[in-house]
């Protein structure tokens, strides 16, 4: 009994961390492209609270944010990371990366967002 | 802002300290030459020629600003005088993720002053030695076009505009102590610290310099290039 209980939960606990283990692995480089590129200003939690944000007159994007990020399509999120905050009607604080970033690292990041604001489709 | 103050000595600072009494203990009180302190003491954090892949890696890993354009990116007299008496440039760091830290209650990040290491102050010789030694690192890279600079008559309101608003500068570069962004190099000095041109051709392209770095490509129009370039060469203020 005891056995099969240890059984049953060492079963469910990997089914519980691989899922987690995959998704950090799968957005590694994202995330560092995130760090370098992103906090300064979205901040460490994500949230739009970066260290810059304090004397910024537009908040930048919480990107934890389920509803207002699940209402915002790829294209749209595509496209402000390579036009900058102009490229879709919003703030110039935001810049464009195109030329910095790759196209491929383009598509990750916004990969990236939708695990962030746990919007994965 | 107010600066932290750091307690400890870095071993880099302890070391020429213990190599300046042994000279002295034996007689021979000689200043370094710059060549030798670039080679003995700057080389430990910055690079002096350039690295050989400038991958994001790199970027992470390097513990100080490069050096090896600095002869197209100071000006001599205030190279001199702050090696004397080093203070905050970058309030972040060389690298802001590495120093930034989530605060509580969704308020803005704050920097961990524990994660930033002081800069070792040289003497008067010695700054003046290296200063020489680091205006002979660059020119032969053609990353800057001399002359880039117009200096055309300044319109401080409008640059000053174009700076905190307009172009959106000051999210991460501060103008003015204690406001403006943190995780870039503060502007308030940057006249006295940078040379008109090398400002003009880091605006236009500062993937030329290093082709990871998180300073955006702004696709400014040349107008607003010599404005804002002239804007920061307004900017003297004695750094705190």
């Amino acid at each position: 009994m005891t056995r099969s209980l240890y059984l049953l939960l060492t079963a469910g606990l990997a089914l519980g961390a691989l899922p987690q283990a995959r998704a950090d692995d799968q957005y590694v480089q994202a995330t560092r492209l995130y760090n370098t590129y992103c906090v300064q200003c979205h901040g460490v939690n994500r949230d739009g609270n970066g260290v810059n944000s304090r004397d910024m007159p537009v908040k930048p994007r919480d990107h934890t944010d389920t509803k207002a990020m699940g209402d915002t399509p790829d294209e749209t999120l595509l496209k402000a990371i390579k036009g900058g905050g102009l490229a879709v009607g919003k703030s110039i604080l935001m810049p464009k990366w195109e030329g910095v970033l790759t196209d491929d690292e383009m598509k990750d990041m916004v990969g990236y967002l939708r695990f962030v604001s746990k919007t994965t489709k | 802002m107010k600066r932290p103050m750091f307690p400890r000595l870095l071993p880099s600072v302890l070391i020429p300290a213990a190599f300046a009494t042994l000279a002295m203990s034996s007689g021979h009180v000689q200043a370094r030459t710059g060549q030798e302190v670039l080679q003995q003491q700057c080389v430990a954090c910055h690079a002096v020629s350039k690295p050989q892949s400038l991958d994001l890696e790199r970027l992470w890993q390097r513990k100080g600003p490069d050096l090896y354009y600095a002869g197209i990116k100071f000006n001599q007299p205030w190279l001199e005088k702050w090696l004397q008496n080093p203070t905050t440039i970058r309030p972040a760091g060389v690298m802001p993720a590495r120093s930034v830290r989530a605060a509580a209650d969704k308020t803005p990040d704050t920097i961990d002053p524990s994660a930033l290491a002081p800069h070792l102050a040289l003497g008067k010789d010695e700054a003046a030695a290296v200063s020489a030694e680091l205006m002979k690192l660059g020119p032969d890279l053609g990353l800057v076009e001399k002359g880039a600079f117009r200096n055309d008559p300044p319109n401080v309101s409008m640059a000053s505009m174009l700076f905190s608003k307009l172009r959106g500068c000051a999210s991460c570069h501060s103008a003015k102590p204690g406001n403006g962004g943190s995780s870039g190099p503060e502007m308030y000095d940057g006249g006295a610290r940078l040379q008109p041109d090398y400002v003009v051709a880091y605006l236009r392209d500062p993937q030329k310099f290093d082709p990871h770095v998180w300073m955006p490509r702004l696709d400014l129009n040349d107008a607003d290039v010599q404005k804002l370039a002239g804007y920061i060469t307004t900017l003297k203020g004695e750094a705190k």
